[in-house]
């Protein structure tokens, strides 16, 4: 098996996805699995494009964190569903499996983790789908130990891989669900400071309200802000 | 390429002013940043212009608000397919900042850098003649923190990773050398009218 330093930055060329499979795990999101022609390998981290064209030539493009890791046959790719969202509501509502998808990837090396330096992730929403790839490379690279994630959710049912998660060992940390074990409320100092022993690098991905809090937090632990990798999304007002 | 099947998409309402591939957010304003967001006192910012120039020249933030005015009233066009029409920003054009600096005849590309460590790099010919500013104002109001305040860079002919936040160099230099997003895998000159977005396009 090869280390993950063999993947090598190519320039990438649009190619097909084919839908393999795809379900709605929550209310708000499609989880998507492509077969990809030509697939490149990736990097934990990185996303993929995917473009739509109508029958005039009009498309629409977006790009989606992959949460797959690079040994998958298949790109999995989990999109939350944007109210209006021109692409998200076509890839929720309208896609069937068999149906087949221009898409470009894998895309960005900055948000992306080498498997090497120890790190946590405080992820949220559909945020935590670069940490579930990041976990799931570590799993199959025997790395657990340098992986600490720290996913935030609503409540269980609004968390996108919450059993994966919370299987894997991740804090789960919910603003309006008691879990009998972490009363409601988003992470706090006190809880995510004792997780960055060791820790050389903290990926922050989530919707812009969210990655302000993380940022803020980790800022409040001492965690220096150069250590701090932020993958940020959705609009402001 | 084929058509998507069951694919009609929006309404096209911009014909002719949206570039290839993006679509207009509205009201909205993305933020995206690599980086944690700085908090910057006014009372230590500067910018610096260097580099290939005859006279290496810094401003106070009191010092460039005595500079003239310039303002930009326009579209601006992210890399991640969304572009925003009929912005307004004020600052200060980086013609008059060159005009104090003097280039050097063999200055061929200018570095953008942030306070942050954030680079990114452009032909000097994508920054002269009233296509590029320092900005510190959006709207009538002071730029906000999150959107590169207290000033950041504007060339809003180009995707606007190039428009660095928190700006605080423009290093000249003779030839091209790819700044942050060039490195990681994004287009050398990022035109969003011949849809320039990574490398290869």
């Amino acid at each position: 098996m090869g280390a993950i330093d063999d993947v090598q930055a190519v320039e990438t060329a649009w190619t097909t996805g084919r839908v393999i499979e795809k379900t709605l795990p929550t209310p708000d999101t499609v989880r998507l699995r492509m077969h990809v022609e030509d697939r490149p390998r990736h990097r934990p981290g990185q996303h993929y494009l995917i473009r739509l064209r109508a029958p005039d030539d009009y498309v629409a493009q977006r790009s989606y964190s992959v949460a797959s890791d690079d040994d998958d046959p298949l790109v999995e790719l989990l999109v939350e569903r944007l109210p209006d969202g021109e692409v998200s509501e076509f890839l929720a509502d309208v896609v069937e499996v068999g149906d087949e998808l221009e898409m470009r990837g894998p895309i960005g090396r900055w948000f992306t983790w080498d498997v090497t330096t120890p790190a946590l992730c405080l992820v949220g929403g559909t945020g935590v789908v670069p940490a579930v790839s990041m976990l799931r490379t570590a799993r199959r690279l025997g790395r657990t130990d340098l992986l600490r994630v720290v996913a935030v959710g609503r409540d269980p049912t609004m968390l996108p891989y919450a059993d994966e998660l919370g299987r894997a060992g991740a804090t789960l940390a919910y603003t309006r669900h008691d879990d009998g074990t972490r009363p409601a409320g988003a992470p706090t100092v006190a809880e995510v400071a004792p997780l960055l022993a060791g820790v050389e690098r903290a990926y922050v991905c989530g919707s812009s309200r969210f990655a302000s809090y993380a940022e803020a937090l980790l800022l409040d632990c001492g965690v220096p802000a150069g250590a701090i990798r932020v993958e940020r999304f959705g609009p402001t007002g | 390429m084929p058509v998507t099947r069951g694919f009609i998409g929006r309404r096209r309402s911009h014909e002719g002013r949206l570039p290839p591939g993006q679509y207009d957010t509205g009201a909205g304003w993305p933020v995206l940043t690599a980086e944690a967001t700085p908090r910057l006192d006014t009372d230590r910012w500067s910018l610096a212009v260097d580099g290939l120039v005859e006279r290496p020249t810094s401003w106070t933030w009191d010092e460039i608000h005595a500079l003239p005015e310039s303002s930009y009233l326009g579209d601006i066009h992210c890399v991640t397919t969304w572009s925003k029409f009929d912005v307004a920003f004020r600052g200060v054009s980086v013609d008059t900042l060159l005009e104090a600096a003097g280039p050097l005849p063999d200055a061929a590309f200018v570095m953008a850098h942030s306070s942050t460590g954030y680079t990114t790099n452009l032909p000097l010919s994508d920054v002269v003649d009233g296509k590029a500013w320092v900005v510190w104002e959006y709207g009538g109001k002071p730029l906000p923190r999150e959107h590169g305040g207290p000033a950041r860079f504007l060339v809003p002919h180009l995707y606007f990773w190039k428009s660095a936040k928190w700006v605080s160099r423009l290093e000249l230099m003779a030839s091209d050398r790819p700044g942050f997003w060039e490195q990681n895998g994004y287009h050398d000159r990022g035109d969003p009218w011949l849809e320039q977005r990574y490398q290869g396009d």
